[in-house]
């Protein structure tokens, strides 16, 4: 860095912001397992993730107008070190990370102590604010081999973390398990497909691998690698068939990481792909390949499908939302595939929109659990009796999922249906009202059984505490904002959106 | 005071109302008062709008802008006001017989009823002044959603599937069909405001306009033409306060007020009349009044039978849009007020007879009549209203469609019109004349069972209004013109 930077504190932090947004939880997870007080730990996570938002938010704010933050690594400059890259879409995956992340740490605290064994708890920190490391890497990140470290940071304390759930239930082993061997398998591919444009291109920096492919997308080796690539983080990201191993994940991890990654994981994997696909692969090159028309979409369309339908039959609360997932997940695959400026739009803001409604209503289980001893239907009849605000608050969520106006849900339906409409494709647009349909009978099944069902004797508990109910509410509060006020995340999406399109990092 | 503040009053009083019902717990004489001086401070405002704007038309405010493009706005136009007035001066007669069927009834739950109730209204205000259908699509669902909890209100498995087939119909036609209308209209007119002549002349064309009428009515499912009309029967498991403020009168013209507002101010009248679109409508509107009638014949159950008259009588407006003439327009507005006055005085007597005597089974009602005289007098009144017997209101209404249909030169239409009365007649008059005329089969109490009379002053008032009307149709008429006229 410039020597003048060292003498204004100021300036050289706001200068060094994409590195401090990973090294500060980076530091945090070790500081944690050395001090080794399970409070302070709680403090150390809760800090650097309220920093990490600060930095987020600043980043946000920075790149909003569609400038791009270059950051070159101890000065050495791209390609041949390791370059960040902060453009709009990723300043806002890093704030809803970021975001997520600060609201669910105040929730997690009761809940973990709740779920989780207390000698465990600064090492489930410590994995905790690993994994947030290796989540916001991901995406600050401008160079494709970084991308896979911080992807395996992330995975390996996801694995352990989900395993934490096995003092609820002894099932999250094997789900941890399961997930370690997709995970492991989605890993390999991607890093073969990387390795595969490496030895076409020579590079591994982003901006540099895309100059470098153009005219090079006819070689078999930069084709089977875009397939690895694109193989392997659809098995993080959960596409329709290779999405076996969420439902366990999630239903049998610990309350609070379940909320945090339905709302971050996926999300950041969807990133990835839009990363590789549109930046380091020109669009036009994947409308050469017709991956759109024959992959994409037609995989989306059956995950929307398959996956509520499943869902409808599913009794135990948590596994339903899992499954719902795996059709969100659906929807933002659709707005890729439509492949028009709004329609990405609209898949960008669903990754937003979906995130936090999906924290609210995974934090509001775990309330039910801590509380109500279950997150099973049969359990919950009648708890809007006895927790009103909890239940409340899975409404809003409830809602935001099927799409009502005034929620989050309402907004990226609106235009995820409009673009459909644009380009005159019916029947997706049928598919995506349809589907909702669906999502209003899994959903009105929990209503129904939250509120109209006589109370259990064994559920005459009390309402959560108010550590948790704040942060459940400050994301059903989110959810309605931002359904009623989407102009600023719709231009920060528009922007995104149309940079991808015009096939660059950041800059049109 | 400024009409764009009274505006958004009209919609907050009945927000905040909602909000003491729920926490003003321990005293229900306190939290009733509340909720009467706000449905009256409500009609005032809307009163207030009468005065400042007539008959005219205001710009939109935009209170907010949700995404690009996308705003919650709102304006005073006739056909809204008129509604806006209707269901906020029904509230507060609604209000008080609901007080007095709710206490005598015994029925739990008071604060959450009550604020379903008025978040229901505030819902139907915003429904009546949104001046784009993004607005009026968001205050829809809203009218659907605060609805839910009141027709669930008992919570027996009966009540639940009752429930869970209204909102799944209303929830399901709404997001499957109207959503999907009104973000194609977005895309082919580029706006969604309202606008007098519509928006869509040269944007669409040929049997497209047709299929995009089909999304509407079949997406306003609140309009019960057929086959979505199960809904509104299934509704009736609710307290029958809500099936008369609301399911006679706020959320069934909620349905077909959003038939008129597309057909007038997106479509546009004369559109519709060139393009042929709402030929196919104008019939399964006439099919809908026929066969509604015929099962509202064959039902016992008195709130049942008042459900089918509702779905038939529904379809008059339906009918009146689809004629696309401007005397049937006009007959359509007409028949939102004298339908609902008419209707709503229906509901409260049936409700009446099942607090005094828990008799919902028309065939158990004779001699019934004699016992509560002013409850069966309210309700021939009602009936003959709804008939369309001169002194009533309904008289005029049914009078103007038909001469819209004989505009048209469509003298299958006038058949069903008249046809249609004739089967009101044959459902309606044999309960007031099996209450007054058959014996009693048992030997009950001879007394009067007139119940307390927040219960049996209601149905009388709104009787009488259906008098009332005969004679002020003609001003409500000339108040309603300017929706017709392009200027």
């Amino acid at each position: 860095m410039s020597l003048e930077a060292s003498h204004d504190l100021a300036f050289s932090l706001s200068d060094n912001l994409p590195i401090l947004q990973v090294l500060v939880p980076f530091i945090a997870a070790p500081l944690a397992v050395v001090i080794g007080n399970r409070i302070i730990s709680w403090w150390l996570a809760f800090i650097s993730s309220v920093i990490s938002l600060l930095i987020a938010t600043t980043l946000l704010g920075k790149v909003i107008d569609g400038s791009v933050i270059s950051y070159q690594i101890g000065g050495w400059a791209p390609p041949l070190g390791i370059e960040y890259r902060v453009d709009n879409l990723s300043a806002l995956i890093l704030f809803l990370v970021t975001l997520v992340s600060t609201i669910i740490l105040p929730y997690a605290y009761k809940s973990v102590n709740f779920e989780i064994p207390k000698e465990q708890h600064t090492l489930f920190y410590a994995a905790y604010l690993l994994c947030l490391t290796g989540l916001l890497g991901v995406v600050v990140t401008g160079d494709a081999f970084n991308v896979f470290v911080f992807l395996e940071i992330s995975s390996l304390s996801t694995y352990v973390l989900i395993a934490q759930g096995s003092y609820r239930d002894k099932r999250a082993l094997t789900a941890a398990f399961d997930y370690l061997i997709m995970g492991t398998i989605g890993a390999t591919f991607f890093v073969i497909g990387i390795g595969f444009l490496y030895m076409a291109t020579g590079t591994l920096n982003m901006v540099d691998m895309s100059n470098l492919l153009k005219g090079q997308e006819s070689l078999s080796t930069v084709r089977s690698g875009f397939a690895f690539i694109v193989i392997g983080i659809g098995l993080k990201l959960a596409i329709f068939p290779l999405h076996f191993w969420l439902p366990r994940a999630y239903t049998y991890a610990p309350s609070a990481i379940t909320a945090f990654l339905a709302a971050t994981a996926t999300k950041v994997a969807v990133y990835m792909l839009l990363r590789f696909m549109f930046t380091i692969f020109h669009p036009t090159f994947l409308s050469q390949i017709s991956i759109f028309e024959y992959i994409i979409l037609p995989l989306a369309i059956l995950a929307m499908f398959s996956a509520s339908i499943i869902a409808v039959y599913q009794s135990d609360f948590k596994k339903l939302l899992a499954y719902s997932s795996i059709a969100q997940i659906g929807y933002i695959l659709l707005g890729i595939g439509l492949m028009s400026e709004t329609s990405l739009t609209a898949a960008v803001i669903h990754i937003f929109n979906h995130g936090i409604t999906k924290a609210v209503l995974f934090m509001g289980i775990g309330a039910y659990v801590l509380q109500g001893r279950g997150s099973f239907l049969s359990d919950l009849e009648g708890i809007g009796k006895v927790m009103p605000w909890t239940s409340a608050a899975i409404v809003v969520g409830c809602l935001s999922l099927i799409g009502v106006p005034g929620t989050v849900g309402f907004i990226s339906k609106w235009f995820l249906v409009k673009s459909a409409l644009e380009i005159g494709w019916w029947p997706v647009a049928i598919a995506i009202v349809l589907t909702s349909l669906l999502a209003v009978i899994y959903c009105w099944r929990v209503i129904e059984t939250i509120y109209f069902k006589p109370l259990l004797s064994k559920n005459l508990t009390s309402e959560t505490p108010i550590s948790m109910l704040l942060p459940i509410w400050v994301g059903a509060l989110a959810c309605i904002y931002f359904g009623l006020n989407a102009e600023a995340i719709m231009t920060t999406s528009q922007m995104a959106a149309k940079s991808l399109y015009a096939g660059s990092f950041g800059s049109l | 005071m400024e009409t764009n503040t009274a505006i958004l009053l009209s919609i907050i009083i009945p927000l905040s109302a909602a909000i003491c019902n729920i926490y003003i717990k321990k005293h229900p004489n306190l939290r009733d008062s509340i909720t009467l001086i706000s449905s009256i401070l409500t009609f005032l405002n809307v009163c207030i709008i009468l005065y400042n704007v007539g008959n005219n038309t205001t710009d939109p405010m935009i209170l907010f802008s949700v995404a690009n493009g996308l705003n919650i706005s709102f304006h005073v136009e006739p056909l809204g006001l008129l509604f806006a007035l209707l269901a906020s001066g029904l509230w507060i007669v609604t209000h008080i017989y609901g007080v007095g069927y709710m206490r005598k009834n015994k029925e739990e739950n008071h604060g959450r009823f009550f604020a379903c109730f008025s978040l229901a209204i505030a819902s139907v205000i915003g429904i009546a002044f949104s001046s784009n259908l993004f607005t009026l699509f968001f205050f829809y669902e809203a009218l659907t959603l605060t609805t839910y909890p009141l027709v669930a209100h008992k919570g027996s498995s009966e009540a639940l599937r009752g429930a869970r087939t209204y909102f799944g119909i209303l929830i399901g036609t709404s997001i499957g069909l109207q959503l999907i209308a009104i973000i194609w209209t977005l895309v082919i007119a580029g706006t969604l405001d309202f606008t007098r002549g519509g928006i869509l002349l040269g944007n669409i064309e040929g049997p497209l306009v047709a299929l995009l009428l089909f999304l509407y009515i079949f997406g306003i499912g609140k309009a019960a033409v057929m086959p979505f009309h199960r809904w509104l029967p299934a509704a009736m498991v609710a307290p029958t306060p809500v099936s008369a403020l609301l399911h006679a009168v706020a959320v069934v013209k909620a349905g077909v007020f959003t038939v008129l507002k597309v057909g007038i101010y997106i479509f546009g009248i004369d559109f519709l009349k060139e393009s042929g679109a709402s030929y196919w409508l104008m019939w399964l509107a006439a099919f809908t009044i026929i066969a509604a009638s015929l099962i509202a014949l064959t039902k016992d159950n008195l709130k049942a039978r008042l459900a089918y008259s509702t779905i038939s009588q529904l379809s008059y407006i339906t009918l009146g849009m689809a004629l696309a003439t401007s005397m049937g327009v006009l007959g359509a507005g007409l028949h939102i007020v004298m339908h609902a006055m008419g209707k709503i005085t229906l509901f409260m007597c049936a409700g009446s007879i099942y607090v005094a005597t828990h008799k919902t089974k028309i065939s158990e009602m004779a001699g019934l009549g004699r016992l509560m005289p002013i409850t069966f007098v309210a309700f021939l009144v009602g009936s003959l209203s709804i008939i369309g017997l001169p002194p009533l209101g309904g008289s005029w209404s049914k009078w103007l469609l038909i001469l819209g249909a004989a505009d048209r030169d469509q003298f299958l239409i006038i058949l069903v019109l008249v046809l249609s009365s004739l089967l009101n007649v044959a459902y309606l008059v044999p309960i007031f004349v099996k209450g007054f005329f058959l014996e009693k089969k048992s030997s009950a109490p001879q007394k009067c069972l007139e119940s307390s009379i927040s219960i049996w002053l209601p149905p009388t008032f709104t009787a009488f209004c259906c008098l009332v009307l005969f004679f002020v149709a003609d001003d409500i008429l000339i108040f309603l013109t300017p929706i017709i006229s392009l200027e």
